[in-house]
């Protein structure tokens, strides 16, 4: 396999992680969204809580984890851009 | 004062720029206790913040192509994410949300959660890939990868319909906010709008909406904060109200149960005289509905928001304007981190608003207490006479229920502030904050529609030799047509019948979403599957939506997909059919598939040149 489509299928895989997390955290939870409410955080009940702010703040994250990751494997395979490309 | 480039002095930039305007708030506060009325502050502010952003957009104008259409790539990442937030929230977020919770409650807030979660699939999907392409529109994308005009025009025609649909509104939105805040008739304010949304526009194109967008932003957030964060300080509900609002919420809970959830009949409705558009609390606050359906209504919608924000093209060029791939995914997690700042804001000015009017124990609640004392209070006279609030005696006890105050959404927004007895500046700094969302997030649209005009129909259809002069020319020219034609659409207040901010994502997703992924995910799609599913999606979900709409022929939704979710058809279609004729017909060509791989990856050269 040549080296582009290592890089590739690390990105992927990423890809997938990625949106299974964003999956996670914009659909699944809120399938339960009544169970959810019977606990609470911060005061809140749990459910409303997370479409506040909970999911909201865990995409922000997300994103900026995967940009993160996804730095990390261009760097891996040489694929990192240079200043006057 | 400032040495060196101008990109590397953005920071001090827009440093000064918002001290200045803080000063201009501290001077407006000490005006209006030297005795300045209410309405000459109103005025100064939305005047004031719309001559800053004309100033901006004068000073960014240019005669380069590429300075026109991205900006010259060289917004740096944190600035761009502030360009993107302001470009994003429109008028509808910065003064329809808040209301929209207040009434919807827990249901509404599907929204939040779908407008931001689109981001996700925008940085992990689109953005980076759309960057290392090169592209100047997003039908310059579809043009490229799958070759032909055709393809080309059908994306034009999907980013039209999408993007005009969202542009009436804004515009109608800023012509709202000018008419009050200027006095002057609706109509005319809608002109007015125009005016100042093109003055940011024209003479820049993409260089100048980036750098007067990042104004807005900043102008809109700071409208959006302070009045959440004094008002919870004000009536003591915390110092920090966005993690110290559960009691709050329990409590209305309480309140909930005690006085009762009644849904009035619409005809009782009708025999009181309650204006159109106005509502009364009928639906839990926090409270999560029973059951399946409501489950899959509260996701279904969610997932409708976030594909049609990882379609819509006005977002998505935003990303075209940074300097490398690397900064274009890090641009999106900064967009959504200033987004987040007001949506997380949102629900915490719905629940102080709605504490405030409805807890009995507090001293601004006006439920159970006696009509005749509650019309003296003079924010409430003030809201009924201009029929944004009404008072409707169902049960003739001569007390206030739950289910008798009916108001609008907006006054959330725009009435919290004087209902817990906030200086009037602050309220002259919501408009003005209003003011900006609108015309940043109206900029950005008219700017998607005219560049696909110019760029892609123009230039690239019809006349490919036409030079820079000519070819800018045309694109201002387009930005003032598309900007009149919005306009006088807004104009005719037929607003109500074109239905919700919602249709512009589905259409976007019935028609962009797939062609778009797949055009960088999979090798295999071909010109013929993507023309196909375009224009399949595109069909089946405008028809989709005909056969629902309760306006149009208003069938019974299949599966709860009514008119806001009919993106789901359309996308399903369209994925289908270009999957299915991709298959039938030869794969692409040897150049296409090495297209491809070479957008997959970061470095290197874009696909499209520097000036195409």
């Amino acid at each position: 396999m040549s080296n582009k489509e290592k890089h590739w299928e690390k990105t992927k895989g990423l890809m997938i992680i990625t949106l299974i997390i964003w999956f996670v955290f914009g659909y699944l939870i809120f399938m339960f969204g009544s169970d959810l409410n019977t606990s609470s955080f911060m005061g809140y009940p749990l459910a409303y809580y997370m479409c506040a702010q909970g999911s909201i703040i865990a995409f922000v994250v997300l994103i900026f984890w995967f940009a993160n990751r996804q730095e990390k494997i261009d760097e891996e395979f040489g694929f990192t851009e240079k200043e006057d490309d | 004062m400032f040495k060196g480039n101008f990109i590397d002095n953005l920071p001090k930039i827009y440093g000064t720029y918002t001290g200045g305007f803080i000063v201009f708030i501290i001077l407006m506060a000490i005006a209006e206790q030297a005795g300045m009325t209410a309405k000459t502050i109103g005025i100064l502010f939305v005047a004031f913040t719309v001559c800053i952003y004309a100033l901006i957009g004068y000073l960014s104008r240019t005669v380069q192509v590429d300075a026109y259409y991205v900006a010259g790539r060289q917004v740096p990442t944190v600035f761009n994410g502030m360009a993107t937030a302001a470009d994003w929230m429109s008028g509808a977020s910065f003064v329809a949300m808040a209301g929209g919770i207040y009434f919807g409650g827990y249901t509404y807030m599907a929204f939040l959660v779908g407008w931001t979660g689109g981001y996700v699939l925008v940085s992990s999907l689109l953005a980076p890939y759309l960057r290392k392409f090169g592209c100047y529109t997003v039908p310059d994308f579809i043009g490229t990868r799958y070759g032909g005009n055709f393809a080309r025009f059908c994306a034009v025609v999907v980013l039209t319909l999408a993007s005009f649909t969202y542009v009436t509104a804004q515009i109608n939105a800023t012509g709202t906010i000018a008419s009050r805040a200027l006095s002057i008739p609706f109509e005319l304010g809608v002109w007015v709008g125009l005016v100042s949304i093109l003055l940011c526009s024209m003479l820049g194109g993409m260089r100048a909406v980036t750098w007067t967008q990042v104004a807005q932003y900043i102008v809109l957030i700071i409208a959006y904060l302070i009045p959440v964060f004094w008002i919870s300080n004000k009536s003591g509900f915390g110092f920090f109200p966005h993690f110290m609002l559960g009691e709050e919420v329990a409590r209305l809970g309480e309140l909930e149960s005690q006085f009762g959830l009644v849904k009035n009949a619409a005809a009782d409705v009708k025999a009181a005289g309650v204006p159109g558009g106005l509502k009364s609390i009928a639906v839990s606050h926090a409270g999560v509905p029973e059951g399946g359906m409501a489950a899959w209504k509260f996701i279904s919608l969610a997932l409708c928001m976030m594909v049609g924000t990882a379609s819509l093209p006005h977002i998505l060029m935003r990303y075209f304007t940074t300097p490398s791939v690397k900064a274009a995914r890090k641009s999106v997690a900064w967009s959504l981190f200033f987004i987040a700042l007001l949506y997380t804001s949102a629900p915490m000015l719905a629940t102080l608003s709605k504490i405030s009017l409805i807890d009995p124990n507090l001293p601004t609640g006006i439920i159970g207490k006696p009509i005749a004392e509650i019309m003296q209070i003079e924010w409430v006279n003030a809201w009924i006479n201009v029929k944004q609030a009404f008072i409707a005696d169902f049960n003739g006890d001569g007390v206030l229920q739950l289910n008798e105050w009916f108001m609008r959404g907006d006054v959330v927004v725009l009435a919290t502030p004087e209902v817990a007895g906030l200086p009037y500046v602050i309220s002259g700094l919501v408009a003005a904050g209003g003011m900006a969302a609108a015309m940043s997030t109206a900029d950005g649209l008219i700017l998607a529609i005219a560049n696909a005009l110019s760029h892609d129909i123009y230039y690239k259809i019809i006349d490919p030799k036409a030079d820079v002069r000519k070819r800018l020319l045309v694109a201002r020219a387009l930005l003032i047509v598309i900007g009149a034609a919005g306009a006088y659409i807004a104009s005719m207040r037929i607003t109500s019948i074109l239905g919700a901010v919602a249709w512009a994502f589905d259409f976007a997703m019935s028609g962009l979403f797939f062609p778009l992924i797949l055009g960088v995910w999979w090798k295999r799609a071909t010109r013929q599957g993507a023309i196909a599913g375009m224009i399949a999606g595109l069909a089946s979900g405008t028809a989709y939506l005909i056969y629902v709409y309760p306006k149009f022929m208003g069938n019974a939704p299949w599966l709860g997909i009514d008119h806001l979710r009919f993106g789901i058809i359309g996308a399903s279609v369209c994925l289908v059919v270009m999957v299915v004729v991709s298959l039938m017909t030869e794969e692409p060509d040897k150049a296409t598939q090495q297209m491809v791989d070479e957008v997959r990856v970061p470095s290197g050269k874009t696909i499209l040149g520097k000036q195409h």
